[in-house]
């Protein structure tokens, strides 16, 4: 996993190939630099434009969000000078509860799928890593494959067991399968993790007389903490914009999280209130942009290395 | 080895012994209490339900009544269902157009973006930022604005005199938007791409340019050879996901599929017949079928990976 060299998204950028220390360029006809230079302008305005484009739309929600309902749509542009909090008030409000409640919803589900997760996952990994134990390669197969393996095969008999459970309209579904390392892709990451600390460490500590408990906890899990960040980071994205489970699983309003709440906007759309939609829309957007400036690094290092998004 | 090459062996051809673990007794008492979250998992969340589903696949069971046992029934049926074809008609779509498009951005993007290129960590987060907002619901409620009669793009169009359609209400425009929403999100594979290219060492690239070998030789040469695993991994992943998608095509059409069916993906016609019908039975064995179909996918992919990625190792 360490070999995987990315630069921290806030690091200065790494000196250039074509710096003067290299004397070929020093030595390369002016024309040809001069070339050189024209490819990397039109290369920037490329990427500049294709920027501009991909990002304008989520720039347009969060002014259209602050602009009066009947200017959204009459001006695209992302220039105006009405700008108001109304979208903000009224839209708080109009989901049948103060979206408060939907925040807080949110949370509880997203903390308890973080804790669940982080239990878990770093135990079964360690058990993969470290330990040597009968069956161990089928079971770490049959780990990958549920990484693979479509919900929907498994989606009528888990809804029925929590159906019969009486859990159906609490949050117990959405949370305690994350305490079962459901998602194995997290224990995948941790055992590469794992497998990348160097042995010493291990012996060391079982000389030093360090059952698995010990080594698990005061030697695995705090060398571990880029994995536990990246774990933690993704799981609270996932969370916070799952609406798959949330939709099966909950029925009420009193209990939707953010997700479910904007759908909303969408089934009563005859009302039209796109200015609270927007404004809604812009402020359950507002958690996942702060883990993305946060946790940027871990974000970029976890997708390098595991190919999840 | 590098981690990245590790992966794809792990994950993709399960040919691997296993991990790696240097002391040789083994440990089954410890290795099975820290495995037993997971285990108690797999059994109570994944391999009974599969079994079950598996069951139920052969029954008619809609939750108030007990399954009643009807064979192959749901199958047949599901031959003759003409919302189930088109359904799969749109999700193959939707995969065979959007991933691959998806992709080739992805590689373009991260090739452009060149080792100690001025701006990289600046346009890397721009690119990355929407594919990870790209699945949430407030995206797809601005998928439904922006290629609304009024939107961005309608608006954007009127400059050239263009009277553009409400391309989420019309059936022959409304899968593109959302193909276009996947494309959008090319940038988690492009910093899988950009890992990928960092891996290629800069001593092949100077061989190269002794041998005076063009950019466009050393690309075809060096780079993409050298990342072909890496393309195949993205493929075969972004592949399995695609058909998985749910949450864009449920909020574009108001859980609908419309208009027409025509962003009726299979994911969303299997909800609607277990929450909706509550053809629980039916739904199950559509569950069955689209797992056989992924497998197949997944399948041709390996077979055809023999044929164009390349090893070094």
């Amino acid at each position: 996993m360490t070999t995987v060299k990315q630069a921290p998204a806030a690091a200065p950028p790494a000196p250039s190939p074509r710096a003067p220390s290299n004397p070929d360029a020093v030595a390369r006809p002016p024309r040809r630099r001069a070339r050189r230079s024209t490819i990397s302008v039109l290369k920037h305005a490329g990427l500049i434009t294709l920027s501009v484009v991909m990002i304008y739309p989520l720039i347009w929600l969060v002014v259209s969000s602050f602009k009066p309902n009947g200017e959204i749509f009459t001006n695209i542009s992302i220039f105006t000078n009405n700008l108001t909090l109304d979208n903000y008030v009224k839209g708080w409000s109009s989901q049948g509860a103060p979206f408060s409640l939907f925040l807080l919803n949110s949370s509880i589900i997203v903390v308890g799928a973080i804790i669940g997760n982080l239990i878990s996952c770093s135990l079964a990994a360690y058990a993969f890593a470290r330990l040597n134990f009968r069956f161990r390669t089928l079971f770490f197969v049959l780990m990958l494959g549920t990484i693979m393996l479509p919900i929907h095969v498994v989606l009528v008999p888990q809804f029925i067991i929590f159906k019969e459970l009486g859990w159906l309209g609490t949050f117990l579904p959405l949370i305690v399968p994350k305490f079962l390392a459901a998602d194995a892709f997290f224990v995948f990451l941790m055992v590469q993790f794992i497998r990348a600390l160097p042995n010493e460490i291990f012996e060391a500590a079982r000389i030093d007389g360090a059952g698995h408990l010990r080594s698990f906890v005061q030697v695995t899990l705090p060398l571990m903490v880029p994995a536990l960040a990246t774990t933690a980071i993704f799981t609270f994205i996932w969370t916070w914009g799952d609406f798959f489970g949330p939709l099966i699983y909950l029925r009420t309003t009193s209990v939707f999280p953010v997700s479910v709440a904007l759908k909303g906007f969408v089934d009563q759309q005859s009302t039209s209130d796109y200015g609270g939609m927007f404004a809604m829309s812009v402020l359950s957007l507002v958690p996942l942009f702060i883990a993305f400036l946060l946790g940027q690094r871990y974000l970029v290092k976890g997708i390098a290395t595991t190919g999840i998004k | 080895m590098s981690s990245l090459g590790e992966l794809r062996n792990v994950a993709l051809s399960a040919r691997r012994r296993g991990p790696r673990v240097k002391t040789r007794f083994t440990d089954n008492k410890a290795g099975y209490a820290f495995l037993a979250p997971w285990l108690v998992g797999l059994i109570v969340f994944t391999i009974g339900p599969m079994l079950y589903s598996l069951y139920l696949a052969f029954t008619r069971y809609n939750l108030l009544q007990p399954p009643r046992w009807i064979g192959l029934d749901n199958f047949t049926q599901m031959f003759s269902d003409e919302r189930l074809w088109n359904s799969l008609r749109v999700t193959f779509t939707y995969v065979i157009v959007g991933v691959p498009l998806q992709l080739v951005i992805a590689l373009v993007i991260a090739i452009l973006l060149d080792k100690g290129m001025r701006g990289l960590s600046f346009y890397r987060s721009i690119f990355y930022l929407p594919s990870l907002l790209g699945g949430s619901v407030a995206i797809a409620i601005l998928w439904t604005q922006v290629f609304g009669k009024d939107g961005i793009v309608n608006g954007f169009l009127a400059w050239f005199g263009i009277d553009g359609p409400g391309w989420i209400s019309d059936p022959n425009t409304a899968l593109g938007t959302l193909i276009i929403l996947h494309i959008w999100t090319f940038g988690s594979p492009m910093v899988i791409f950009l890992a990928g290219l960092r891996q290629i060492p800069d001593m092949y690239y100077e061989a190269a340019q002794m041998d005076g070998a063009g950019r466009l030789r050393q690309f075809f040469s060096i780079t993409f050879p050298l990342l072909t695993p890496i393309i195949f991994f993205n493929l075969v992943l972004q592949v399995i996901f695609a058909f998985q998608s749910f949450t864009q095509a449920y909020i574009v059409s108001g859980g609908s599929g419309g208009p027409s069916d025509s962003t009726m993906f299979f994911t969303l016609y299997l909800y609607q017949q277990a929450f909706t019908q509550l053809h629980m039975g039916y739904a199950s064995a559509m569950a069955w079928f689209l797992l056989v179909i992924i497998a197949a996918f997944t399948g041709l992919n390996f077979w055809l990976s023999r044929f164009w990625v390349f090893y070094d190792d």
